[in-house]
Protein backbone atom coordinates (compact mmCIF):
# COMPACT_ATOMS: atom_id res chain seq x y z
CA UNK A 1 0.00 0.00 0.00
CA UNK A 2 2.96 2.27 0.64
CA UNK A 3 4.20 1.81 -2.58
CA UNK A 4 1.29 2.66 -4.40
CA UNK A 5 1.06 6.08 -2.85
CA UNK A 6 4.87 6.75 -3.81
CA UNK A 7 4.47 6.13 -7.04
CA UNK A 8 0.85 8.04 -7.39
CA UNK A 9 0.84 10.09 -10.37
CA UNK A 10 -2.00 12.08 -10.88
CA UNK A 11 -2.74 13.45 -14.57
CA UNK A 12 -1.72 17.05 -14.22
CA UNK A 13 1.89 15.80 -12.94
CA UNK A 14 2.10 13.46 -15.67
CA UNK A 15 1.36 15.73 -18.67
CA UNK A 16 4.19 18.13 -17.01
CA UNK A 17 6.60 14.96 -16.81
CA UNK A 18 6.16 13.64 -20.41
CA UNK A 19 6.29 17.09 -22.01
CA UNK A 20 9.58 17.86 -20.40
CA UNK A 21 10.98 15.00 -22.22
CA UNK A 22 9.60 15.39 -25.24
CA UNK A 23 11.78 18.58 -25.04
CA UNK A 24 15.03 16.88 -24.06
CA UNK A 25 15.01 14.61 -26.60
CA UNK A 26 13.96 17.06 -28.88
CA UNK A 27 16.94 19.37 -27.86
CA UNK A 28 19.78 19.61 -30.84
CA UNK A 29 22.64 18.12 -30.20
CA UNK A 30 25.14 20.49 -28.42
CA UNK A 31 28.07 18.75 -29.23
CA UNK A 32 28.40 20.86 -32.80
CA UNK A 33 30.47 24.04 -32.98
CA UNK A 34 28.38 27.04 -34.58
CA UNK A 35 29.20 30.12 -36.42
CA UNK A 36 28.82 31.69 -32.93
CA UNK A 37 31.89 29.14 -32.08
CA UNK A 38 34.19 29.80 -35.59
CA UNK A 39 33.71 33.62 -34.70
CA UNK A 40 34.73 33.17 -31.44
CA UNK A 41 37.95 30.99 -32.92
CA UNK A 42 38.77 33.89 -35.18
CA UNK A 43 38.34 36.40 -32.21
CA UNK A 44 41.03 34.20 -30.36
CA UNK A 45 43.58 33.82 -33.25
CA UNK A 46 43.03 37.47 -34.76
CA UNK A 47 42.16 39.58 -32.38
CA UNK A 48 39.70 42.59 -33.61
CA UNK A 49 41.50 43.07 -36.89
CA UNK A 50 40.07 43.73 -39.78
CA UNK A 51 39.52 40.30 -42.22
CA UNK A 52 38.90 41.29 -45.72
CA UNK A 53 37.20 39.12 -48.15
CA UNK A 54 39.07 38.19 -51.59
CA UNK A 55 42.78 36.76 -52.54
CA UNK A 56 41.64 33.16 -50.94
CA UNK A 57 40.73 30.81 -53.03
CA UNK A 58 38.94 27.80 -51.09
CA UNK A 59 38.38 24.63 -53.67
CA UNK A 60 36.20 21.47 -52.10
CA UNK A 61 34.14 19.20 -54.27
CA UNK A 62 30.99 20.81 -54.61
CA UNK A 63 29.00 17.30 -53.51
CA UNK A 64 31.20 14.93 -50.75
CA UNK A 65 30.05 11.62 -50.20
CA UNK A 66 32.14 11.18 -47.16
CA UNK A 67 32.45 13.30 -44.48
CA UNK A 68 35.66 11.21 -43.26
CA UNK A 69 37.88 12.71 -45.89
CA UNK A 70 37.19 15.60 -47.86
CA UNK A 71 39.93 17.14 -50.24
CA UNK A 72 40.56 20.76 -49.66
CA UNK A 73 42.88 22.95 -51.64
CA UNK A 74 43.77 26.38 -50.93
CA UNK A 75 44.71 28.99 -52.71
CA UNK A 76 46.28 32.98 -51.74
CA UNK A 77 47.00 35.23 -54.07
CA UNK A 78 50.44 36.35 -53.35
CA UNK A 79 54.16 37.08 -55.26
CA UNK A 80 55.70 34.83 -52.27
CA UNK A 81 58.60 37.14 -52.11
CA UNK A 82 60.52 38.38 -49.49
CA UNK A 83 58.89 41.39 -48.71
CA UNK A 84 55.45 40.53 -49.77
CA UNK A 85 54.33 37.07 -48.50
CA UNK A 86 51.70 34.49 -47.18
CA UNK A 87 52.56 33.73 -43.32
CA UNK A 88 49.25 31.61 -42.26
CA UNK A 89 46.82 29.68 -43.45
CA UNK A 90 44.02 28.96 -40.93
CA UNK A 91 41.11 26.58 -42.05
CA UNK A 92 37.82 27.13 -39.76
CA UNK A 93 34.34 25.14 -39.85
CA UNK A 94 31.31 26.15 -38.40
CA UNK A 95 29.96 22.97 -38.03
CA UNK A 96 32.88 20.55 -36.52
CA UNK A 97 33.01 19.96 -32.78
CA UNK A 98 36.12 22.33 -33.20
CA UNK A 99 35.63 25.01 -35.24
CA UNK A 100 39.78 25.10 -35.93
CA UNK A 101 40.51 22.99 -38.49
CA UNK A 102 44.31 22.97 -39.10
CA UNK A 103 46.89 25.57 -39.59
CA UNK A 104 49.43 26.02 -42.39
CA UNK A 105 52.62 28.05 -41.76
CA UNK A 106 54.41 29.33 -45.20
CA UNK A 107 57.59 31.20 -45.71
CA UNK A 108 58.73 32.82 -48.79
CA UNK A 109 60.75 30.35 -49.38
CA UNK A 110 56.90 28.24 -49.88
CA UNK A 111 57.43 29.43 -53.57
CA UNK A 112 53.44 29.50 -54.34
CA UNK A 113 50.68 29.78 -51.23
CA UNK A 114 49.14 26.68 -52.78
CA UNK A 115 48.06 23.77 -50.35
CA UNK A 116 46.08 20.86 -50.37
CA UNK A 117 45.47 18.39 -47.60
CA UNK A 118 41.83 16.08 -46.74
CA UNK A 119 39.75 16.92 -43.92
CA UNK A 120 36.98 15.88 -41.97
CA UNK A 121 33.99 17.23 -42.41
CA UNK A 122 30.59 16.83 -40.03
CA UNK A 123 27.89 18.36 -42.31
CA UNK A 124 27.05 20.37 -44.98
CA UNK A 125 28.66 23.53 -43.99
CA UNK A 126 30.96 26.77 -45.61
CA UNK A 127 34.83 25.92 -44.88
CA UNK A 128 36.31 29.23 -44.42
CA UNK A 129 40.27 30.09 -44.88
CA UNK A 130 42.01 32.78 -43.69
CA UNK A 131 45.41 34.34 -44.81
CA UNK A 132 47.37 36.63 -42.61
CA UNK A 133 50.08 38.36 -44.80
CA UNK A 134 53.60 38.94 -43.87
CA UNK A 135 52.43 42.84 -43.10
CA UNK A 136 49.78 41.51 -40.74
CA UNK A 137 46.98 41.74 -43.16
CA UNK A 138 44.45 39.40 -43.25
CA UNK A 139 42.26 37.96 -46.37
CA UNK A 140 39.21 35.50 -46.51
CA UNK A 141 37.43 33.30 -48.50
CA UNK A 142 35.16 30.25 -48.18
CA UNK A 143 33.37 27.23 -49.98
CA UNK A 144 30.03 25.29 -49.14
CA UNK A 145 30.23 21.78 -49.60
CA UNK A 146 27.06 19.17 -49.22
CA UNK A 147 28.24 16.08 -47.20
CA UNK A 148 25.83 13.24 -47.84
CA UNK A 149 28.03 11.29 -44.89
CA UNK A 150 28.48 13.52 -42.04
CA UNK A 151 31.76 12.42 -40.25
CA UNK A 152 29.18 13.53 -37.83
CA UNK A 153 29.09 10.61 -35.08
CA UNK A 154 33.11 9.17 -36.01
CA UNK A 155 34.68 12.57 -36.02
CA UNK B 1 53.73 1.69 -37.71
CA UNK B 2 53.78 4.96 -39.68
CA UNK B 3 54.61 4.91 -42.65
CA UNK B 4 55.62 7.52 -44.67
CA UNK B 5 55.34 8.12 -48.56
CA UNK B 6 57.10 11.20 -50.44
CA UNK B 7 56.86 12.37 -53.69
CA UNK B 8 59.73 14.99 -54.06
CA UNK B 9 61.16 15.82 -57.76
CA UNK B 10 64.99 13.99 -58.12
CA UNK B 11 66.10 16.92 -60.15
CA UNK B 12 65.04 20.32 -60.42
CA UNK B 13 66.47 24.00 -61.80
CA UNK B 14 67.74 26.43 -59.45
CA UNK B 15 64.73 29.01 -58.91
CA UNK B 16 61.90 26.52 -59.77
CA UNK B 17 58.86 26.11 -57.67
CA UNK B 18 58.58 22.41 -56.74
CA UNK B 19 55.44 20.21 -56.05
CA UNK B 20 55.87 18.03 -52.51
CA UNK B 21 53.61 15.70 -51.31
CA UNK B 22 53.83 13.79 -48.06
CA UNK B 23 52.10 11.50 -46.30
CA UNK B 24 51.72 9.57 -43.33
CA UNK B 25 50.20 6.40 -41.82
CA UNK B 26 48.15 7.20 -38.72
CA UNK B 27 44.60 7.09 -37.66
CA UNK B 28 44.68 10.62 -36.65
CA UNK B 29 41.65 9.06 -33.56
CA UNK B 30 39.63 12.50 -33.33
CA UNK B 31 38.73 11.63 -29.45
CA UNK B 32 35.29 12.03 -30.53
CA UNK B 33 34.35 9.18 -31.38
CA UNK B 34 32.34 6.62 -29.21
CA UNK B 35 33.51 2.26 -29.09
CA UNK B 36 30.93 -0.29 -29.75
CA UNK B 37 30.69 -0.37 -25.32
CA UNK B 38 29.61 3.08 -25.54
CA UNK B 39 33.23 4.24 -24.46
CA UNK B 40 35.18 7.38 -25.62
CA UNK B 41 38.22 6.65 -27.72
CA UNK B 42 41.02 9.16 -26.30
CA UNK B 43 42.26 11.45 -29.33
CA UNK B 44 45.72 10.32 -30.94
CA UNK B 45 46.68 12.77 -32.97
CA UNK B 46 49.70 14.41 -34.77
CA UNK B 47 49.93 17.93 -33.82
CA UNK B 48 52.41 18.99 -35.98
CA UNK B 49 54.12 18.89 -39.25
CA UNK B 50 57.85 20.62 -40.53
CA UNK B 51 59.40 20.26 -43.67
CA UNK B 52 63.02 21.89 -43.55
CA UNK B 53 65.13 22.46 -47.08
CA UNK B 54 69.09 22.33 -45.59
CA UNK B 55 68.18 22.79 -42.26
CA UNK B 56 65.96 26.19 -42.71
CA UNK B 57 62.09 25.26 -42.39
CA UNK B 58 60.16 26.14 -45.58
CA UNK B 59 56.64 24.53 -44.24
CA UNK B 60 54.76 23.90 -41.33
CA UNK B 61 51.41 23.11 -40.23
CA UNK B 62 49.34 22.35 -37.38
CA UNK B 63 46.86 19.62 -37.18
CA UNK B 64 43.16 19.70 -35.46
CA UNK B 65 40.92 16.83 -35.07
CA UNK B 66 39.32 17.63 -38.29
CA UNK B 67 42.30 16.50 -40.06
CA UNK B 68 41.49 13.43 -42.03
CA UNK B 69 42.91 9.79 -41.51
CA UNK B 70 46.21 9.00 -43.29
CA UNK B 71 47.02 13.41 -43.34
CA UNK B 72 48.31 14.00 -46.71
CA UNK B 73 49.68 17.79 -47.58
CA UNK B 74 50.52 18.94 -50.71
CA UNK B 75 52.66 22.19 -50.75
CA UNK B 76 55.58 23.72 -52.55
CA UNK B 77 59.34 25.23 -52.27
CA UNK B 78 61.69 26.67 -54.30
CA UNK B 79 64.39 24.77 -55.53
CA UNK B 80 67.50 26.64 -54.27
CA UNK B 81 70.34 24.10 -53.92
CA UNK B 82 70.84 20.47 -54.10
CA UNK B 83 70.91 18.83 -50.68
CA UNK B 84 67.85 17.49 -48.31
CA UNK B 85 64.37 17.91 -47.77
CA UNK B 86 63.74 17.19 -43.66
CA UNK B 87 59.90 15.64 -43.62
CA UNK B 88 59.31 15.63 -39.68
CA UNK B 89 55.97 14.61 -37.81
CA UNK B 90 55.33 15.24 -33.94
CA UNK B 91 52.45 13.69 -32.19
CA UNK B 92 50.28 14.83 -29.02
CA UNK B 93 52.83 12.58 -27.05
CA UNK B 94 55.64 14.25 -28.15
CA UNK B 95 56.85 10.95 -30.57
CA UNK B 96 58.27 11.88 -33.78
CA UNK B 97 58.24 10.55 -37.35
CA UNK B 98 60.94 11.59 -40.08
CA UNK B 99 62.16 10.85 -43.04
CA UNK B 100 64.67 12.34 -45.89
CA UNK B 101 64.31 13.42 -49.47
CA UNK B 102 67.84 14.50 -51.97
CA UNK B 103 67.29 16.78 -54.28
CA UNK B 104 69.86 17.63 -57.64
CA UNK B 105 69.66 21.28 -58.38
CA UNK B 106 70.99 22.40 -61.26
Amino acid sequence: MMMAKTFQLDRRRFLAGSGSAVLITSLPQMSHASEADLLRARTELFGDRTIQEGRVTVTLPPIAENGHSVPLTVAVDSPMTETDYVRQIVILSPRNPLPLIGQFHLTPRSGKALVSTRIRMSGTQAIQAIAEMNDGSLYSGSMETVVTLAACVVL
Amino acid sequence: MAAIRLAVPDTAQRGEVIEIKALIQHPMESGFRRGSRGEVIPRNIITRFECRYNGALVFASDFQPAIAANPILTFHTVATETGELEFKWTDQNGEAWSEIATITVT
